[in-house]
């Protein structure tokens, strides 16, 4: 049935082609038009088996409160976009699915229970969601324990390096090590070989420093500070005086709710005679950047992981994404205009769904049985491709399967007239490390 | 940088945070030398003069300059009540016990810290500061508007000192302070004065947060921090002494600058805490003892 | 007198400990690991309580313990692939060195000095944790699942993913330490504690060291809460730094309120009442800690002798 080699591209041509003519059709009117090109999906015999209409249920781990709480907000509309629009394609392998959602709290220790409840109590088929790496690697040994797949939609380089379990995935989105390890090459050849890189002294930090700091040298460039700041900082001042003067790039990574302080204190110190400055859009997720203040930042440059501004990724899938999830063009929520996306991460939620449903449906799981979550996982880590289309709207993804993890294009926005403009889209294979870690070798 | 304009910037940052430090610990000083309390719940107040500044941004119009004014009064004047309510309800009917105090403040931290996520979000906002310009030095340049929160600092803390010397309230809080029972026999309203000199403490923290919001944002948790930082200054500063905790203040805000220039800003927190913990172990009168010493 | 170790009430304990091991054939799947987690964390709120409840003392800063136990036991097992009961002995022993250590410097302090002072300590070790990340791994904290190997007793093997052995380990710990306080409270070092809760000067002036009490009740204190830190390593495979933080150092004191400072069933009644409680609160809103802030305030206004100290004072005086 599902697992031949013929589908090594994840998806064969025949599916692939009314999924397109679906996307266009859909992308111009409302949601429900996507029906008529799908039944190809749930012809597959997969679908047609004994499960029935049961419900597949899905739980969603998410930072409901807690410093991930902007994320958790967006993560949850765009799942609930997602799971509708599932559903109104038929579902999954024909079942409706059903989500179960629970607050993580952003903290690790009740991650682990959450994941405990979802699959004890609620008996959900799989775990979903979360974001921040410290609540990742706690709930990861419970998903393993409790032998239940957990799909993480969290961009931290936990999956891939091969410290978790058999059972944990990052199929929706790229890992930080990658995104940098795309974006070197083009910082050192557009902006300068000197960098002085700010980051928050913790996890996400030292991804940074040491993935960043390693390209840097390894293509010629120099580190010439590192400034780790602690987490509750709230005034920078004192740091950008240790930005040596010859420093031709500052990389900055701050993420929490001090961000805005960064950048304004960023400006004040240097005012209009600056080096280049590379940032993550990590740092202004769901913050406005023509709020007063981060005049400053015109002319810097972002990695962005979906372009926030509609139309630099003028694809048919990325407006119908942009619209089923309720932003407008702007990167804001269509209802109200203050509250702005995380718009570089939430498209994470809809494509794991969407990877989830793939998986079900070409492994034939039905129960949440051990032989059902093998096959499951084994034709997972045989993927190789997800293609560009409604299900994935922020580009290709390249699955390796050993690492549980998926790698796309990053995005380079520059600061124009108080938006972001795309300057440069990285191709997939300047993303991709080596690395020896192989999950497929574990027991299950 | 070199080194000297690098000072000199860690001095004008540590300076601006000795203000406002001053102002927050003020409020917890007097609330420790009037009441003999621990407020855990102090940070929470700075937070909501933040949130408050927040919403009357967003609510006043004529643009950043009266949002700020109306929130300058408004702000501390609600917090203020809230105190006295937090008072009348909970800390008098515990007979101000200090360490069943303690609890209640911490619960009353989980409850305001908890009541403004669900309204206010747990998104960090921004407010318009109302003045802004950029000064610039040689070397680097630098917030205008941060020179002025010093300034308007400063002045409170002169009208606070004043209000404490020169006025009936001020003379009752300092008998207060210095002996309850004589004070009471002397006929001060204590229990008025303790509702009065919380909600002060209340207030001082709240202007401190519609001062700094400008500068950083507005934001739930934003309230733990200075709660730390205040108690290491006014236990450094020796309790129940307004004059010690404004030095502690100097002493803490203009070091963490310098400190920040020389060391890891996590360090240097390292040494601080464990620094107020040697205070408080070396003078063996301990908190509320022996005065004086 | 109440709190005797008389058969009474050591019939009560052991009774209490049969119901609780033979729940765990009872209980549905999610409420077992529950219920395995209760038990870890009341045997904190017994270490806690022996400091709060019968000597008199609150401490702000008993994470410091905990965490001490956690990380005593989980750095040797990630670095040095410790055995489990190796690792347990190393995080228990950590923690009674580092409680006794504190209390030299720190117990000449009382009230809200010596409140203030164990706050700041608490605070220290956990920035210290953070400082050290590339050892600990700071706030992101570090897996033990894939160092840790199983136990073997004999031609028996206990793996930690095995949730009767999660359960019978809880169990096992509390028990120990629950009987022990039980011990502790009925016994004549006991009542000296108490004693000196109630009236620290008049207990020196008949002639006690109240120092070395205080200073023991604290060793004592800080060696069980490690013990259920290092335990909570062990079953729950993750360390972090947010164990470290003041979170942790509040909840014992909140739990322990609620069942009962003084008594020795109040920690395990306060520590479950409180799991449930936020678990039910967090299904129906975000603001789920606002119920540990309401509980406490109510507590203090209303309750302060918490659950098991009222039903001590109405119904049953001998309750140790």
């Amino acid at each position: 049935m599902a697992k031949k080699e013929n589908n090594t591209k994840g998806t064969d041509t025949k599916t692939r082609g009314i999924t397109r003519r679906t996307a266009l059709k859909t992308a111009g009117a409302l949601v429900g038009a996507g029906i008529a090109g799908v039944p190809a999906v749930f012809t597959r015999p997969a679908a047609a088996q004994s499960a029935g209409s049961k419900p597949i249920k899905i739980g969603f781990m998410v930072h409901r409160t807690g410093i991930g709480a902007v994320y958790g907000r967006w993560y949850e509309r765009t799942t609930i976009a997602a799971v509708k629009l599932i559903n109104q394609m038929g579902g999954i392998a024909g079942r409706p699915v059903e989500l179960v959602t629970e607050d993580d709290g952003t903290d690790p220790k009740r991650g682990a229970e959450v994941v405990e409840k979802l699959a004890v109590q609620h008996k959900v088929d799989f775990v979903y969601g979360t974001l921040f790496s410290h609540v990742v690697i706690a709930s990861a040994p419970r998903a393993g324990e409790l032998k239940i797949p957990l799909f993480v939609a969290s961009e931290g380089y936990h999956v891939p390096s091969g410290t978790l379990n058999r059972y944990v995935f990052q199929p929706g989105i790229t890992d930080v090590r990658s995104q940098v390890t795309a974006i070197t090459g083009w910082v050192m050849k557009n902006l300068g070989k000197k960098v002085a890189m700010i980051y928050p002294d913790y996890a996400f930090g030292y991804d940074h420093r040491d993935f960043f700091g390693g390209a840097v040298k390894q293509k010629g460039g120099k580190v010439l500070a590192q400034l780790p700041i602690p987490p509750t900082e709230a005034s920078f001042t004192k740091y950008f005086a240790r930005i040596p003067a010859d420093t031709e790039v500052i990389y900055h990574v701050m993420v929490g709710p001090a961000v805005l302080t960064f950048v304004k204190e960023m400006g004040e110190h240097y005012g209009s005679k600056r080096p280049q400055i590379f940032g993550f859009i990590d740092s202004l997720e769901g913050v406005d950047i023509a709020s007063p203040g981060l005049e400053f930042l015109e002319g810097t440059y972002f990695w962005e992981g979906l372009p926030r501004y509609a139309g630099e990724y003028p694809t048919p899938y990325e407006k119908f994404f942009r619209k089923s999830v309720g932003v407008n063009d702007d990167g804001a929520s269509v209802k109200d205009p203050k509250d702005v996306a995380t718009y570089a991460h939430m498209f994470s939620c809809w494509e794991t769904l969407f990877v989830i449903k793939q998986a079900v449906e070409q492994s034939g799981y039905q129960n949440p049985t051990p032989q059902d979550y093998k096959a499951l996982i084994e034709t997972l880590e045989n993927f190789r491709w997800f293609n560009e289309g409604i299900e994935h709207p922020q580009g290709h993804k390249k699955f390796i399967g050993k690492l549980h993890q998926s790698f796309g294009q990053q995005f380079i926005s520059k600061v124009q007239n108080r938006k972001l403009k795309v300057v440069h889209r990285t191709k997939i294979k300047d993303s991709i490390y080596s690395s020896d870690v192989d999950y497929t070798k574990q027991a299950l | 940088m070199s080194f000297g304009p690098h000072l000199f910037l860690a001095l004008l940052e540590g300076t601006v945070t000795a203000f406002v430090l001053a102002l927050i610990a003020l409020g917890l000083s007097l609330v420790f030398g009037v009441m003999r309390i621990v407020n855990i719940a102090h940070g929470e107040f700075f937070m909501l003069g933040a949130v408050l500044a927040w919403s009357c941004s967003m609510l006043v119009g004529g643009g950043a300059f009266m949002g700020f004014a109306v929130a300058l009064v408004v702000g501390p004047l609600i917090v203020g009540a809230m105190a006295i309510a937090a008072d009348g309800l909970i800390l008098r009917r515990i007979g101000y016990q200090p360490e069943s105090t303690i609890v209640a403040t911490i619960g009353l931290l989980y409850i305001i810290q908890q009541v403004v996520l669900t309204f206010f979000g747990a998104d960090a906002r921004p407010v318009t500061p109302p003045i802004y310009f950029r000064v610039v030095f040689p070397w680097f340049g630098y917030s205008g508007y941060k020179l002025i929160v010093a300034g308007v600092s400063g002045l409170l803390l002169l009208g606070t000192w004043l209000a404490m010397s020169k006025t009936k309230l001020g003379l009752y809080m300092r008998a207060t302070q210095q002996d309850q029972e004589m004070a009471q026999a002397f006929g001060v309203p204590v229990r008025r004065v303790y509702a009065k000199a919380f909600a002060l403490g209340a207030m001082l923290a709240a202007v401190a947060g519609v001062l700094v919001v400008p500068i950083q944002q507005a934001h739930y948790l934003m309230g733990l921090d200075p709660l730390l930082l205040s108690f290491i200054v006014v236990i450094i500063g020796g309790l129940g002494s307004l004059k010690g905790t404004m030095v502690a203040a100097f002493l803490v805000g203009i070091s963490d600058g310098v400190v920040s220039v020389f060391f890891s800003p996590t360090l240097a927190k390292i040494i601080a805490t464990l620094l107020v913990a040697a205070v408080l172990v070396l003078r063996p009168g301990g908190l509320f003892g022996e005065e004086g010493s | 007198m109440s709190g005797r170790l008389t058969g009474k009430v050591l019939t009560l304990h052991l009774g209490i400990l049969a119901l609780l091991f033979v729940a765990q054939f009872i209980l549905p799947a999610y409420h077992h690991t529950n219920v395995a987690r209760i038990m870890v964390l009341a045997t904190y709120a017994v270490g806690y309580n022996i400091l709060l409840g019968y000597t008199g003392l609150m401490s702000l800063g008993h994470a410091m313990f905990f965490a001490a136990g956690m990380y005593g036991a989980g750095l040797p097992i990630y670095y040095l692939q410790f055995g489990a009961i190796q690792a347990l002995c190393v995080g228990v022993l950590v923690s009674l060195l580092i409680a006794a250590v504190f209390g030299i410097i720190a117990l000449r302090t009382s009230g809200v000095s010596f409140l203030i002072v164990t706050m700041m300590f608490a605070q220290a070790c956990y920035l210290a944790i953070l400082y050290f990340n590339r050892v600990t791994m700071g706030d992101q904290g570090f897996i033990l699942s894939k160092s840790l190997e199983a136990v073997s007793l004999g031609s028996f093997e206990f793996a930690f993913s095995d949730p009767a052995v999660k359960y019978n380990v809880a169990w096992l710990l509390f028990g120990g330490c629950f009987l022990l306080s039980a011990v502790l409270a009925g016994s004549p070092t006991g009542r000296v504690l108490i004693a000196v809760r109630e009236n620290e000067e008049r207990t020196g002036l008949l002639g006690y060291n109240t120092f070395k009490y205080k200073l023991l009740a604290l060793v004592i204190s800080g060696g069980i809460s490690g013990a259920a830190g290092a335990s909570y390593a062990l079953l729950f495979s993750y360390v972090g730094a947010s164990f470290a933080s003041i979170l942790y150092s509040i909840y014992p004191i909140l739990w322990t309120l609620l069942g009962g400072t003084g008594t020795t069933m109040g920690p395990m009644i306060g520590t479950g009442l409180m799991f449930y409680l936020v678990d039910i609160a967090s299904g129906l809103t975000s603001s789920y800690l606002l119920v540990v802030g309401a509980v406490l305030v109510m507590l203090i206004l209303w309750f302060p002798q918490g659950i098991m100290g009222a039903i001590r004072t109405r119904w049953l005086p001998w309750l140790p």
